[in-house]
């Protein structure tokens, strides 16, 4: 096959792939009734925004709620990540070890059974319905990755240039802040981006640890959308274009960080 | 003189010096994470365990009462007909799933390795499926597969088809979330296979050519043999992930119609939080955590080696 065919036939794979993607904003962007059609209208010639606006007023609160969660992760993982891989990584630690195989050990944990347990915990806690209960529990899947992410990034940065700025007389804390962590910056961005992922994508902990009395992070706000029967399929696939665009802007703007994410801890190069 | 002779005294006391306070220092930056994870994984563990020891329904919360039963909960569970329903449909939609991403994904690595115009781009765009949150790639599977206005029976009725009843049927409801998460999980399965291609040295490629190696030989006798540590990293990642998969089957079927997509996962959930018995719950998502340990002590021995390195 020359090197055009095989263009060619790249494209028509994407294309085949990303279909359902396409149907997403197709149907997002027509009027319900258009979509209640025996045929199929495969553009959206009719378009409207309705579903949009429709989407921003009933479920704008949801992408609020969803948009601090997984802020709070990012800062709950990378606060008690970055310190905790600096010690694994670079100051030798009895237990250093053993840390790391029970961090590797407990991603395989089932989330049904964390929020099973967690649920428990928390109604006690008067933590059920409450933003710090949420991004604690997104941060039980995150904060491990972003240990072990950043722990094998920071095995890289050689010894001599955090002996030569202790020689100096920068204390630990110095050291840290004025070398790791500048240093490690391009593995910080990859560890946030995945911890704001996964927090923004969390439907697990969101429909176990709230009853949407207080809010409603948006996962659980296009379940209960599609789960009400009334198949305003219109609304309810603007509502998933917009849950989609912060993995599509990551994508665009941080891919090199996104495929490194993807293949640490699976691939070595 | 007295510079040569000191230096080495000096040099080793501030050594062992700091040496002892590398060691509390290093806790010091440990502390806060490994709280964390005894809080946060430790305790919720053992309450787990616990709980499945107990009568714990929606009254514990206000009397905190729950009586111990042993093993009570677990035979419930074990002698509820559904134990063998979600059972089987946990190892019908895990060996499908893997096996279609897996096929899928190795295809599509072989192509996309190879050197064309676009092709790092047309590959970063297969990612977007996975980066979706689940809920969503779940919604429009779902707005996909209805059975009057869906495209995919638009699509069969192309060849005379009639409408298949995807999500209505117990029949169909499982193939159609099996389906869904195959899409999803092609992208994972793409991106590493490409990276352990990558790493396959060409000129062992060059060489079985001038011997006058097949395109299918030579996949059989290096691309295969060399692409095993990966293939065995990729499968059993893939296994403990969708063991666990929630998200897709909640909202494409909600463990329906009549049980017919309910997974182990999606029924730990129903027992603790639509029956409220909590126990129960907790049994079964132990049972879950039993045969992902299993798998995932599988996953470590072939993972040796990189686990090696990020232990060391």
């Amino acid at each position: 096959m020359t090197a055009r065919l095989k263009t060619i036939a790249g494209i028509v794979i994407v294309a085949i792939l990303l279909f359902p993607l396409y149907w997403m904003v197709n149907a997002s962007l027509q009027p319900s009734g258009a979509l209640l059609k025996p045929d199929p209208d495969w553009f959206p010639v009719e378009g409207t925004l309705d579903g949009y606006r429709s989407a921003i007023g009933s479920q704008g609160g949801h992408l609020l709620s969803s948009v601090i969660i997984a802020l709070g992760t990012v800062a709950v993982s990378l606060t008690l990540a970055l310190p905790a891989s600096y010690a694994l990584a670079q100051l030798k630690i009895r237990g250093g070890p053993a840390f790391v195989f029970v961090l590797l050990i407990v991603q395989m944990i089932p989330g049904i059974v964390m929020a099973n347990a967690l649920y428990t915990v928390f109604a006690n806690l008067d933590l059920i319905d409450s933003y710090l209960g949420l991004v604690l529990a997104d941060s039980t899947a995150t904060i491990p990755f972003a240990i072990l992410l950043l722990r094998a990034f920071m095995i890289s940065i050689p010894k001599e240039l955090t002996e030569a700025s202790r020689m100096d007389g920068a204390g630990y804390w110095r050291t840290f802040f004025s070398i790791i962590l500048p240093v490690s910056r391009n593995a910080m961005v990859t560890a946030g981006l995945f911890s704001f992922l996964f927090a923004w994508a969390d439907f697990l902990f969101a429909v176990t640890l709230t009853t949407g009395q207080s809010f409603e992070p948006i996962t659980v706000g296009i379940y209960r959308f599609v789960g009400n029967q009334s198949a305003d399929w219109n609304g309810i696939l603007a509502t998933a274009v917009l849950a989609a665009i912060p993995a599509a802007v990551l994508l665009v703007v941080a891919q090199r960080y996104v495929v490194a994410g993807l293949t640490s801890g699976a691939v070595k190069d | 003189m007295t510079l040569t002779a000191t230096r080495p005294l000096t040099t080793s006391r501030t050594a062992r010096k700091s040496r002892s306070g590398d060691r509390f220092v290093a806790w010091a930056f440990l502390l806060p994470a490994s709280a964390y994870v005894v809080i946060f994984f430790g305790y919720p563990l053992v309450a787990n365990v616990v709980m499945s020891a107990q009568d714990y329904t929606v009254r514990s919360f206000y009397t905190g009462e729950a009586p111990f039963v042993g093993l009570g909960n677990y035979a419930a569970v074990l002698r509820n007909p559904l134990f063998t329903t979600s059972t089987v449909n946990t190892v019908v939609f895990t060996a499908a799933s893997i096996a279609f991403q897996f096929a899928l994904g190795l295809a599509l690595a072989l192509f996309f390795n190879g050197r064309f115009l676009g092709s790092s781009l047309l590959r970063s765009l297969l990612l977007l499926p996975w980066l979706l949150p689940l809920v969503v790639s779940g919604a429009v599977w779902r707005w996909m597969f209805d059975q009057d206005h869906g495209v995919l029976n638009t699509a069969v009725g192309v060849f005379g088809i009639d409408r298949i009843p995807w999500l209505s049927s117990t029949s169909w409801a499982l193939p159609a979330v099996i389906l869904t998460n195959i899409w999803i999980g092609i992208p994972f399965n793409l991106v590493i296979l490409h990276g352990g291609l990558r790493a396959i040295p060409a000129s062992l490629y060059e060489a079985a050519e001038l011997d006058g190696a097949k395109p299918w030989q030579r996949f059989r006798h290096i691309t295969w043999p060399l692409l095993r540590p990966v293939t065995g990293i990729v499968l059993m990642l893939g296994l403990v992930y969708t063991i666990k998969v929630f998200d897709v089957i909640m909202v494409v079927t909600g463990g329906g119609p009549a049980n017919a997509t309910q997974t182990l996962t999606t029924w730990s959930y129903q027992l603790s939080f639509h029956d409220f018995a909590f126990g129960q719950g907790a049994a079964v998502g132990n049972i879950l955590i039993l045969v992902a340990t299993v798998f995932g002590l599988l996953y470590l021995r072939s993972a040796k080696a990189t686990l090696a390195e990020v232990a060391s």
